[in-house]
């Protein structure tokens, strides 16, 4: 069953990703073609997450793989909030072909099956997990608003002839879009590794290299937080603090679980 | 039948002094078109600065078109030779490609809509014209709708507003410092305003512009078009203010020729300087835009205009069709009685049911016939078919 939901999800996610390739070439039908990928292939991973937890009885996306999964799933959740509006389809350009990479890399690793359910307890692992992965699906939006914004900005200042050809969200909306999920997800990642510090120290076990640059991550959202609002940074210094920010996402996320799930 | 005639001139056939003189305000066209239709044909006066045309419907096509020629040649002796007479098919296909904008000096403008309409209300229609303003005015609108022909601006002042747009989103309640009082930049102003953007200072006088320094701190949008022959504003002010703007952005636009505005102030960060090259590159960067959006639009025309000719190409069956209809019912009410009258009574559900079968029958024969006759109106051949109808079914002279 798992199977039969996973490829949908993967095939939709790739479709909508080419079709906003091609929305970008002839924007129109592609775009509303991807958009509605994005929707069924989401459909799709709802149903596949939905029948892993009914498989394992509890929470089976404890394992770095299947946590992969349903990381996929937290930010193409997020992107449909904005990405069904025209204006959002380029952000599309970076969110999904970013989706199919990660959720093909899930299934590599065993991720998209069934089976997955881990030793610890469930509220553990959808505080720790389920928070933390939220917050980092906030971020991964957070820095495609932001590469989207220096693109944008970078547009306004050396091509002023096109840049009505496309339809792209205005500098203001990017900026204050950007800076609302950051605020969403510093919470939550706070929360989530709160909750995971507890039961280190409760369990006297060792901080690893994961734990670390988590840390450092949340750092980093902290002072953009902090510099946003008390600060007054706005415009390229704060989308560039917040693809800086990304990139530890990234550490985190790809070059690190391993020391962490083991 | 009823035929519909347009007689006008354009910015394609006039110059400006010819069509000025032809221009009607609102109260005139009203007059002219009630005046045309004095003799009981429909008439309607569409006029704006760039064409006036008289649309009339009636079945006598060469006199109103004499007279629509003559009512438009009165307004001035060289007028008569630029204008354009059409009829029928091509007269909505005009219309048509007129509401859509497609006829426009700038293609798509949208203005056009609007004064389609009214002439529509202040025209005195009948059934054609109705119709045909009816479906201009839906051919517009599905236009705008299907295609982009409209949507990027195609003028110097909408383009700032545009771009202003592009940088702040909603302009509701940004404001505008305007430097010098030219007419384009006094049109870009307004066009701000339209968009909610409020007028903080005009800055015309000289002590006027020595106020430039504090209200740059705290308005969104400054617009330039002095006629000084040096720079109004330097980059090292523009610094300064946005020391004091916390990071918050600023839009700069310089229409003045000698350039009022430092170019230097391009290369601070949260300025963003255009000049009157960069937006005459818009304009005409969407105006090729909108002459791509125009050949779509084209077929959504055509396919209008064609969806009228075959309406009007029905007329000419109309009343054959009623006629073979009043027949059939004739028949079947009388053949009832005479039924009622052999069968005895019929309670109400029988006589119901009796009603609904030979209603049934008769709508199953007429149909084919009926749908016959209009294909054959669509092809030109509705009269013939009308009269062959009349003669088969003996409907009388007095139908005709």
């Amino acid at each position: 069953m798992a199977e039969l939901l996973f490829w949908p999800a993967l095939l939709l996610y790739g479709e909508a990703a080419v079709g906003y390739f091609g929305d970008v070439r002839r924007p129109g039908r592609a775009g509303r073609a991807a958009t509605w990928g994005v929707r069924l292939g989401w459909l799709a991973q709802t149903a596949l997450l939905g029948v892993q937890a009914a498989r394992d009885d509890g929470f089976p996306w404890g394992t770095w793989a299947s946590s992969l999964d349903l990381f996929v799933w937290l930010v193409v959740s997020a992107y449909l909030i904005w990405g069904c509006r025209k204006p959002y389809r380029l952000l599309g350009l970076v969110v999904m072909p970013l989706a199919v990479a990660l959720l093909a890399v899930a299934r590599a690793g065993g991720g998209t099956g069934v089976g997955s359910a881990s030793h610890y307890s469930n509220l553990f692992l959808v505080v720790h997990v389920g928070l933390v992965l939220a917050a980092f699906a906030g971020f991964t939006l957070a820095a495609a608003l932001s590469g989207l914004y220096v693109w944008q900005e970078k547009r306004l200042r050396t091509s002023p002839a096109t840049i009505l050809r496309r339809q792209v969200p205005a500098l203001a909306t990017l900026d204050a879009l950007a800076l609302r999920t950051v605020a969403w997800s510093v919470p939550l990642l706070t929360l989530g590794v709160a909750v995971g510090l507890v039961r280190l120290v409760v369990r006297g076990e060792r901080l690893d290299a994961l734990i670390a640059v988590t840390a450092v991550t949340w750092l980093v959202w902290c002072a953009y937080l902090g510099l946003r609002l008390l600060g007054g940074w706005t415009g390229r210094r704060a989308a560039y603090l917040a693809l800086a920010g990304f990139v530890l996402v990234v550490v985190v996320r790809l070059a690190l679980p391993a020391t962490h799930f083991a | 039948m009823i035929h519909l005639v347009l007689v006008g001139t354009s910015h394609h056939h006039a110059p400006v002094e010819l069509r000025e003189r032809v221009a009607l305000d609102r109260e005139a066209a009203e007059a002219l078109a009630a005046r045309l239709a004095a003799d009981g044909c429909e008439a309607a006066c569409l006029s704006t600065c760039n064409r006036t045309e008289l649309y009339l419907a009636t079945e006598e096509a060469e006199q109103a078109e004499r007279e629509a020629v003559d009512a438009l040649a009165s307004l001035g002796p060289e007028v008569e030779p630029a204008l354009y007479r059409l009829q029928d098919r091509a007269a909505a296909h005009h219309l048509f490609r007129v509401a859509a904008g497609l006829d426009s000096l700038v293609p798509g403008e949208g203005e056009i809509l609007g004064q389609v309409r009214l002439a529509h209300e202040l025209g005195t229609t009948g059934p054609l014209l109705d119709r045909v303003f009816r479906q201009a005015l839906h051919a517009g609108r599905k236009v705008r709708a299907q295609t982009a022909i409209g949507e990027s601006p195609a003028s110097v002042s909408s383009a700032a507003a545009a771009l202003a747009e592009q940088v702040f989103g909603s302009l509701e309640g940004r404001s505008i410092l305007l430097l010098g009082g030219g007419k384009v930049s006094e049109q870009a102003a307004r066009n701000l305003r339209s968009r909610g953007a409020e007028i903080a200072l005009v800055a015309n006088s000289k002590t006027e512009l020595g106020r430039i320094d504090e209200e740059l701190v705290g308005v969104d949008v400054v617009i330039a078009s002095t006629s000084a022959p040096g720079l109004v504003l330097e980059a090292s002010t523009v610094a300064e203010a946005l020391r004091q703007r916390r990071g918050r952005q600023l839009l700069l636009v310089d229409l003045a020729v000698p350039r009022d505005l430092d170019p230097a102030i391009a290369e601070l960060d949260g300025c963003y300087l255009y000049d009157i090259d960069d937006l005459e590159q818009i304009v005409a960067e969407t105006l090729s835009g909108r002459r791509r959006e125009a050949e779509r639009a084209e077929s959504i025309v055509a396919a209008e205009a064609e969806k009228f000719h075959e309406w009007q190409a029905s007329l000419d069956v109309v009343p054959a069709i009623a006629s073979l209809r009043a027949r059939a019912e004739e028949i079947r009410e009388a053949e009832l009685q005479k039924a009622e009258s052999l069968l005895g009574r019929l309670d109400e559900s029988q006589r119901r049911a009796v009603e609904a079968v030979t209603a049934q029958i008769v709508n199953k024969l007429l149909h084919l016939p009926i749908v016959r006759m209009k294909q054959a109106a669509a092809a030109a051949d509705g009269v013939l078919y009308a009269e062959a109808v009349r003669h088969l079914f003996g409907l009388g002279e007095d139908e005709r």
